[in-house]
């Protein structure tokens, strides 16, 4: 008797959380969770009003250092679909899906693009993450997502490829802007310092040469033959064009400026979005305004070859 | 002669001539090295020798509540801070006088309990923001402002140390004496047993909260207690190992600065390397330590008295 009411009790459970979850979303939506916000814009755009999306490193935070908590796991668990960048961008990634015991599908949204790997500061070569700084490598990252939420949803593929489709476009709109914005400065003015090297893709893209004082990720240590090494470039080469990112501690930069004399540009910003309604609320406005500020202080670079 | 004299001027000199941040990372760091390894000295014969480590930590819940007032502003994390860590040295000592237990147990509680507290209250704002990697610098990015406040911090410690030099000895190693006070001494002090201790872990606090933000943990912690332990080993009286640990981290933060800059190596760490370098080699060299005495003799009488 004792048993057969608590099995009824646990049925009327299970029946009440069926009932609650189709109550509770009615269109189904496609439970997504997004690595941090550069990411997030993406996924928003193709899938649109059919996901729901959680974010893990949000705004203005900095992937690089981000530690997963308790209700990031729980937030996973809840979802289809995990989509982070990979390439080694957020190192918790892996250890936050063994541990939370997620089963659903981890999409790296980088997959299939032509990588560039750079030297860190022991000299050995590491992959650059930042693949998102190339407007057309970003074309690839949409494909990917499309392709994912449609596995997952086939009945809104047509859906997500159009939504895709229609991105790319804006995307080799904003590469042909970025191409002009730069196309009036000369090769040898090319140039910028900035504090973690985080514009590798974007250097390549537009033949911009970057310099900073610390590696890939925001955590390396500075060291001094590098500050000097800087300080003696923008000096001999007569650089303008300095600027810190919005999630990095500005100290750094701030002494090179002290010491050349050169006013640091507005912030840029590399690994996280703005706030929304700040001057780099979505991907596309992020580029735009770091291109945008690039451009207008490398006109002042001097025209020293090196 | 005239090429090894050039030599050297291009090792030792000229990397200071040439650059400002060179200069300002040097001052920072013979500023912090003058005002800390002394108290370093201190906390060690306290047998607080930890201290610096659990206060790096115990700070967060500062930064915290500075971030929450203030957003990203370093000054309001940093003095968010400071109360932190005064807080805390002196809930830290007020249990130790109160419950017997030793200094570094009720620190170590204390400790604790103020992190648990910070990440809870990083995680409620949903920041997972490393606020302490924001809030410590680097010793290559001292700007005037730090350079000005480790200055200020440091002399004001050093003339705050000479003030209560007398009873800050007596307390640290007859707390009895201090306790029950002795007014031909000039230390009536029974009703405030505590004043000595809680100015000592004041500037401990101010020191290491300065040189958090301006060059970073490993640094402020390091120049702190290694050159302190070496001294230690050195001399047998305490005005010697106070004089000695400042001139180690002096001279440390002067070839790890060197060293960063002609290897390219990271400069905190390796002005760190250069303190453990001179405490290893005091351990193997200096005539108070064990291991060069050797074995047979033991300790003596007179240096188990007086470390």
């Amino acid at each position: 008797m004792a048993l057969n009411r608590r099995t009824s009790i646990l049925a009327s459970l299970a029946l009440l959380g069926k009932l609650g979850q189709a109550h509770g979303a009615p269109a189904d939506p496609v439970a997504v969770t997004v690595s941090f916000s550069v990411l997030g814009d993406l996924v928003r755009v193709v899938g649109g009003e059919r996901l729901r999306m959680q974010l893990l490193v949000g705004p203005n935070q900095d992937a690089h250092t981000f530690e997963p908590r308790a209700d990031d796991a729980k937030a996973l668990l809840g979802s289809r679909l995990l989509v982070s960048n990979g390439l080694g961008f957020e190192p918790w990634a892996g250890r936050l899906v063994h541990s939370s015991g997620f089963k659903g599908r981890h999409l790296l949204a980088a997959n299939g693009i032509k990588t560039r790997s750079m030297a860190d500061e022991e000299g050995q070569q590491t992959t650059d993450p930042h693949a998102w700084q190339n407007p057309l490598h970003v074309t690839r990252y949409v494909r990917n997502i499309a392709d994912a939420l449609s596995d997952l949803d086939p009945t809104a593929r047509a859906d997500y490829q159009a939504r895709a489709k229609a991105y790319t476009i804006e995307l080799t709109a904003l590469n042909a802007w970025a191409k002009d914005q730069f196309a009036t400065i000369a090769p040898a003015q090319r140039k910028a310092i900035i504090s973690h090297d985080a514009f590798g893709y974007l250097g390549e893209q537009y033949r911009i040469r970057f310099s900073a004082p610390v590696g890939l990720s925001t955590e390396s240590q500075p060291n001094a033959r590098q500050m000097a090494q800087l300080i003696r470039q923008i000096k001999r080469e007569n650089i303008r064009a300095l600027f810190i990112e919005n999630m990095s501690n500005p100290q750094l930069i701030r002494q090179l400026a002290q010491e050349t004399g050169v006013q640091p540009g507005p912030p840029l910003f590399t690994d996280a979005l703005s706030e929304p309604g700040g001057p780099a609320s979505d991907y596309l406005s992020m580029m735009r305004h770091n291109i945008g500020a690039l451009a207008s202080a490398m006109r002042h670079n001097g025209v020293t070859k090196n | 002669m005239n090429g090894l004299g050039t030599l050297g001027y291009a090792i030792f000199i000229d990397p200071f001539v040439e650059f400002a941040f060179m200069r300002r990372s040097l001052v920072a760091t013979l500023a912090l090295a003058l005002g800390s390894a002394p108290l370093g000295v201190f906390l060690n014969l306290r047998r607080m020798g930890l201290m610096g480590d659990a206060l790096s930590h115990a700070i967060l819940p500062g930064v915290a509540a500075g971030f929450w007032v203030a957003g990203l502003s370093l000054w309001a994390m940093a003095f968010g801070g400071l109360l932190a860590g005064l807080l805390v040295t002196t809930l830290a000592a007020w249990l130790s006088r109160h419950t017997q237990q030793e200094q570094n147990t009720s620190l170590s509680a204390v400790y604790l309990s103020a992190l648990a507290l910070g990440v809870g209250m990083v995680s409620a704002r949903g920041t997972p923001l490393d606020l302490l990697h924001i809030l410590f610098g680097s010793a290559l990015g001292v700007d005037k402002p730090g350079l000005l406040l480790v200055a200020g911090v440091a002399s004001a410690s050093v003339l705050l140390l000479a003030v209560l030099y007398r009873g800050l000895v007596l307390d640290t190693f007859d707390p009895l004496f201090m306790r029950v006070g002795h007014r031909s001494t000039g230390f009536g002090t029974a009703r405030y047993p505590a004043v000595w201790q809680q100015a000592f872990l004041f500037l401990v606090v101010a020191n290491l909260v300065v040189g958090f933000q301006a060059l970073g943990t490993l640094m402020s912690v390091g120049l702190m207690m290694l050159p302190a332990a070496a001294a230690r080993l050195w001399h047998a009286t305490l005005p010697e190992q106070l004089v000695h640990a400042a001139a180690q981290a002096a001279l440390s933060g002067f070839a790890g600065l060197l060293v960063s800059y002609h290897l390219g190596t990271a400069s905190g760490p390796t002005i760190i390397a250069c303190a453990s370098l001179l405490y290893f080699g005091s351990v193997l060299l200096a005539p108070d330590s064990g291991i060069s005495r050797g074995r047979l003799r033991g300790p003596t009488l007179a240096s188990t008295i007086h470390s």
